[in-house]
């Protein structure tokens, strides 16, 4: 019975056979190694759940009427249904506005991310290109030494970008880490396409766009995923370099309405003046979390890879 | 006669001029063949000399009176006056004093957080529940320390937060573990823990499927039990994982995260959660003591930069694999 299901299933989803039990899965259970399974279960139960019940405290928490909040302890699934936090939340411009900027920065500042840290990785690859020794050592040592905060703040406010959105995406356009797992990936690829390629005439440029892009959509989507995320969480950078609360981005609105629970600060067009209730914060985290919550089963696939490449030395 | 001496001679010639030729020839052949891969190096190369080289060179604004409108030729040098302030006011021993307790602390809990999360992965039979909790344990890394902090707070404010409803339903007194100084480290260990300890025992998880499976059945014909395979053959194989894990987060000594501890920073906390990098933002942006908090930012670069150093030469010493 379970093997005609395990084939169904398998059949259905198309999967590859699953891997094969490793040892310690195999062992035959003595009475202390049930006890062991149990203990070691509940261990793990306990700590998947104290990950996801503030997630779903808050979420709970967001839709609840301002009533229920009062009377209920520990709210995870609110007997009332309200949008009110949240129509509270969207009544001003502000928290609308800072979701439009989160998201200009995430789109454009991933997209150039990846167009030049693919680029740089694939050109400091090839083994053969001279200079890529120096090269490589250049970029590895920013990981081991940095200038610091105000020396980089001091570039950025000389090039005209302080106050500007691209102050959130140029200064960070190129991350060292990502950029070496790229590289190493591209290293991996056999050297024999190139060459074939090379004997049709093609020039480095086409070589990557058609022969190598091809080869490492996901890798590009694993490193694509890991700078949107970044993007769409940047906050150092915000507070650094933006003093004009208008071009805020939604997680530097967030700590203001959260934190700093003085309700002036929610909108310096003064409609708000009483400190915000729990839930109407409930409802601003879940908006700055949502598109996180929304894209995760889809990175699911691709970060652990992403992750096991990270741990392969640059 | 002659005539073939002159040729011999010429030949000679011939060679010794075509060395220096053929050198520049081949740098020449090679940037012509290879140009497009130059070029296509050539905006992230910019990227890391303008943000991240143009800023080292920005350092030298720590020996200097900087003013922005004076520029670093105008503005007056001050050898290590800056230094010297620091070094000998009340700042530099809180801020050691607390980069070093919560150092600390994640040492002893974060870290090994991780590997025990890991190792217990590795023993679950049931693949689907194993999938499950890694699932969950993963979410938390991709939240910003911002959305981590904020949840922390909405949970335990004294105002209407949860935990502290039901400590107070259940009789007890409300306990403010948000602007309670004692409180600041054990919740940020708590919630480094929350974010990292997931995303940290992939790495391991990772190792241990690489473990040879002839040990474990070895030590299972031996009779050992789960917790004795666990301490002599799951552990020990993972041992160069943890010592290169090691050395990173040692190396990241003074880098505990700015956002992290800047965000959780208030008032009340400030003689326990104050940080370099706190510190720094705080002097230099806020402040506007450009050069002092470059000071202050450059000697915590010089002394990350030492411990990376020594870390990865002791673990070269103890015949482990560097990082680098």
């Amino acid at each position: 019975m379970e093997n005609v299901d395990a084939t169904k299933v398998r059949r259905k989803k198309k999967e590859k056979p699953q891997a094969e039990l490793t040892y310690v899965q195999k062992i035959k259970l003595t009475p202390m190694g049930y006890v062991f399974q149990f203990i070691n279960g509940l261990f793990l139960t306990l700590f998947a759940l104290a990950c996801l019940i503030p997630f779903l405290n808050v979420i709970g928490t967001s839709f609840a009427t301002t009533k229920e909040v009062l009377l209920r302890d520990f709210i995870i699934i609110p007997h009332s249904f309200s949008l009110s936090a949240y129509r509270y939340v969207f009544s001003t411009p502000t928290v609308t506005r800072a979701i439009g900027v989160s998201v200009f920065v995430t789109v454009v500042g991933t997209a150039l991310s990846l167009l030049v840290t693919s680029l740089m990785a694939y050109g400091l690859s090839r083994t053969y290109l001279y200079g890529r020794r120096v090269l490589n050592f250049l970029v590895l040592f920013t990981m081991l030494f940095s200038g610091g905060m105000i020396p980089s703040f001091l570039i950025v406010s000389n090039l005209k970008l302080t106050n500007t959105l691209w102050a959130l995406i140029i200064p960070s356009t190129v991350s060292a880490y990502n950029m070496i797992i790229m590289r190493n990936f591209f290293q991996g690829i056999s050297p024999s396409l190139e060459e074939a390629a090379k004997i049709d005439g093609a020039n480095h440029l086409q070589i990557f766009g058609r022969v190598m892009l091809p080869l490492s959509k996901a890798s590009f989507a694993t490193i694509g995923l890991f700078y949107a995320v970044t993007y769409w969480n940047t906050y150092r950078s915000a507070i650094l370099y933006l003093t004009d609360t208008k071009k805020w981005p939604i997680q530097v609105l967030l700590r203001q309405i959260v934190l700093m629970s003085s309700g002036s600060d929610f909108d310096t067009g003064s409609v708000e003046v009483v400190p915000p209730s729990q839930s109407v914060r409930m409802a601003v985290i879940v908006v700055a979390t949502l598109p996180i919550l929304l894209v995760y089963p889809f990175i699911q696939r691709y970060f652990i890879h992403g992750a096991m490449l990270g741990s392969v030395k640059g | 006669m002659t005539s073939a001496t002159d040729n011999k001679v010429k030949k000679v010639q011939k060679v010794k001029k075509v060395k220096p030729i053929k050198k520049k020839g081949r740098l020449a052949n090679e940037f012509k063949q290879n140009w497009l891969l130059y070029l296509m190096i050539l905006p992230g190369l910019l990227y890391f000399l303008i943000f991240k080289y143009a800023p080292m060179g920005g350092l030298v604004i720590a020996f200097q009176n900087y003013f922005p409108f004076l520029g670093i030729k105008g503005s007056q040098w001050v050898g290590l006056e800056h230094f010297r302030r620091f070094f000998s006011s009340g700042d530099f021993a809180m801020l050691m004093r607390n980069t070093l307790v919560l150092f600390g602390l994640n040492l002893v809990f974060a870290f090994p957080a991780s590997i025990i999360l890991a190792i217990a992965l590795n023993e679950v039979r049931n693949t689907r529940f194993k999938k499950s909790v890694q699932t969950i344990v993963y979410l938390p890394h991709f939240i910003s320390w911002v959305i981590v902090v904020s949840i922390f707070y909405v949970l335990l404010t004294t105002e209407g937060g949860a935990i502290n409803n039901v400590i107070a339903s259940r009789g007890g007194n409300k306990i403010p573990f948000l602007t309670d100084p004692k409180w600041f480290r054990p919740l940020y260990i708590i919630q480094e823990i929350w974010k990292g300890a997931g995303w940290g025992s992939i790495v391991y998880l990772a190792s241990l499927t690489n473990v040879d499976q002839q040990l474990y059945e070895a030590a299972d014909l031996d009779g050992a039990s789960r917790m004795q395979m666990i301490w002599h053959v799951t552990l020990p194989s993972i041992r160069p994982t943890i010592i290169t894990m090691l050395i990173l987060k040692i190396g990241d000594v003074l880098e505990l995260g700015f956002e992290h501890v800047y965000v959780m920073l208030n008032s009340l906390n400030r003689g326990v959660a104050e940080i370099f990098d706190t510190f720094v933002y705080t002097a230099g942006i806020t402040n506007g003591q450009l050069s002092f908090s470059t000071a202050v930012g450059f000697f915590k670069s010089i002394v990350g930069l030492i411990l990376v150093i020594l870390a990865n030469r002791l673990a070269k010493r103890v015949g482990e694999d560097g990082v680098y």
